[in-house]
């Protein structure tokens, strides 16, 4: 008896949170949609969030919920895309793939130094000296913070300056996050033509800083036959929805601010045309 | 209510169950690299030793001590908070998803922590009645709280520092480890 006593005792009580467990689970039961883990199969799995969710099993539990789109994917594209619609019985809408682009044109070699930087690698770090070294204090820093935070390899530093190899870019967002300076933008893929500057300084200031800085003319805003470039705060902006790329602004643009890029890569020759 | 207090104040700073138990090193050492996961994991401690305590103390004195089987308090009191966490974590998978979420992975971790196991049993062996005991526990679980998050401000800093090559990332954790739970035995007779 003394034995059996604590062995019923200790038993039973397994035995009694063994049952709860088991009701508990049965009452408490939480049904997963299947077509989660049928979607969560077919994406890309880097878990960038670049959807906006917090990693694709996020992502994947949104679009069933009907929170996120089908072709919310940016890295997947156009591919997982339409996967995604046909398990949710859908039809993908279009998809407009983009890509990053960094928004200056300053190296070294075309934009001028304010004093040289011997801190830690970092272009949050160095821009917190007096805007960073170089002397203009919207340009690309080029300590190297975007190529740090691509998965994806796709942006490289040359002359201190940053460049997104578009054919690698899957348009997860990392860069322009990461970027302290915020002149990494998201454009259409098909749109050729950008405005390779981010200075708001007037067309003196900038003049001065660099060979191939934005000097706010204007003169590409009135040759634009689709009236697709604004000029604001001394910065010419093109609205990729409205541009038709037949690089009329390329042509006039004094300091071939304007660059043409082709698949998305920068092409000087034809720029200059 | 002077007294409950000082046991609770107790509880956080001078028998920190972290620093001067040296109870619930796993947890201390593996989730205080950063601050929000040492929260979460710190919330799913508090909360788990709380309501763990509540149970075992009935367990223990409504089971364990009529039938003079208090030998077997250690195995029972796994067998609850084992059953407990399991429980709570199917309830609130149902009922508050947003605080599953929140707790993740570290409520099944706890279900085999020495801390949560520690605090049931000096429960049982100071001899606590219902209230102290589920007060004590709390108490517990925000020293622990303390513990963590404390560290993860510490660790974060070595993250910046100029260590050297042989020291670099578990033992210099445990030598700052050391310094911290040091500076807590400084609380010690503080409540008596």
């Amino acid at each position: 008896m003394q034995i059996l006593l604590p062995v019923f005792i200790i038993g039973g009580l397994g035995l009694i949170f063994g049952f709860g467990l088991a009701y508990a689970s049965k009452k408490f039961e939480v049904k997963v949609d299947e077509r989660v883990s049928l979607i969560r199969d077919v994406l890309p799995g880097a878990n960038c969030a670049a959807c906006g969710q917090t990693g694709c099993d996020a992502f994947a539990e949104a679009v069933v919920a009907g929170v996120a789109e089908v072709n919310g994917c940016p890295v997947g594209g156009a591919a997982v895309a339409e996967k995604v619609a046909n398990i949710m019985g859908k039809s993908a809408e279009k998809f407009e793939a983009k890509v990053a682009r960094v928004m200056c044109g300053g190296s070294s070699k075309t934009c001028r130094s304010k004093y040289s930087y011997s801190g830690i690698e970092d272009c949050a770090a160095a821009a917190s000296l007096y805007g960073g070294p170089s002397s203009c204090t919207y340009g690309c820093v080029g300590m190297g913070n975007c190529v740090r935070a691509c998965p994806f390899g796709a942006i490289v530093i040359e002359d201190g300056l940053a460049k997104v190899i578009a054919t690698k870019c899957t348009g997860c967002t990392k860069c322009v996050a990461a970027c302290p300076k915020k002149i990494i933008e998201m454009v259409p893929v098909t749109s050729e033509y950008t405005v390779r500057c981010s200075s708001f300084d007037s067309g003196k200031v900038v003049r001065q800083n660099c060979d191939v800085g934005c000097i706010g003319c204007g003169r590409c805003a009135k040759v634009c036959p689709h009236n697709a470039i604004k000029m604001e705060n001394n910065l010419a902006k093109i609205n990729p929805a409205l541009c038709q790329n037949c690089g009329e602004c390329a042509k006039v643009c004094p300091t071939k601010a304007i660059e043409l890029f082709l698949c998305g890569t920068l092409n000087k020759e034809s720029a200059a045309v | 209510m002077r007294e409950l207090l000082s046991l609770m104040l107790g509880a956080i700073l001078v028998e920190n169950f972290v620093l001067a138990k040296f109870l619930g090193i796993c947890p201390f050492l593996g989730v205080s690299k950063k601050l929000d996961t040492a929260l979460g994991m710190s919330g799913a401690v508090i909360f788990v030793m709380t309501v763990a305590s509540a149970f075992t103390w009935a367990v223990n004195n409504f089971i364990l001590v009529r039938y003079g089987l208090e030998y077997l308090q250690t195995i029972a009191f796994i067998l609850v908070i084992a059953a407990l966490v399991q429980f709570i974590e199917t309830v609130l998978k149902k009922l508050v998803p947003s605080l599953y979420k929140a707790l993740g992975i570290y409520l099944p971790l706890i279900t085999t922590n020495c801390a949560v196991l520690g605090v049931a049993l000096l429960n049982v062996q100071r001899e606590y009645n219902f209230g102290e005991a589920v007060l004590y526990s709390f108490g517990a679980g925000l020293g622990f709280t303390l513990a963590l998050v404390l560290f993860a401000g510490v660790r974060e800093r070595l993250e910046n520092c100029d260590i050297p090559e042989s020291l670099k990332g578990m033992p210099i954790t445990l030598i700052a480890a050391s310094l911290v739970s040091l500076a807590f035995f400084g609380f010690q007779g503080l409540f008596q």
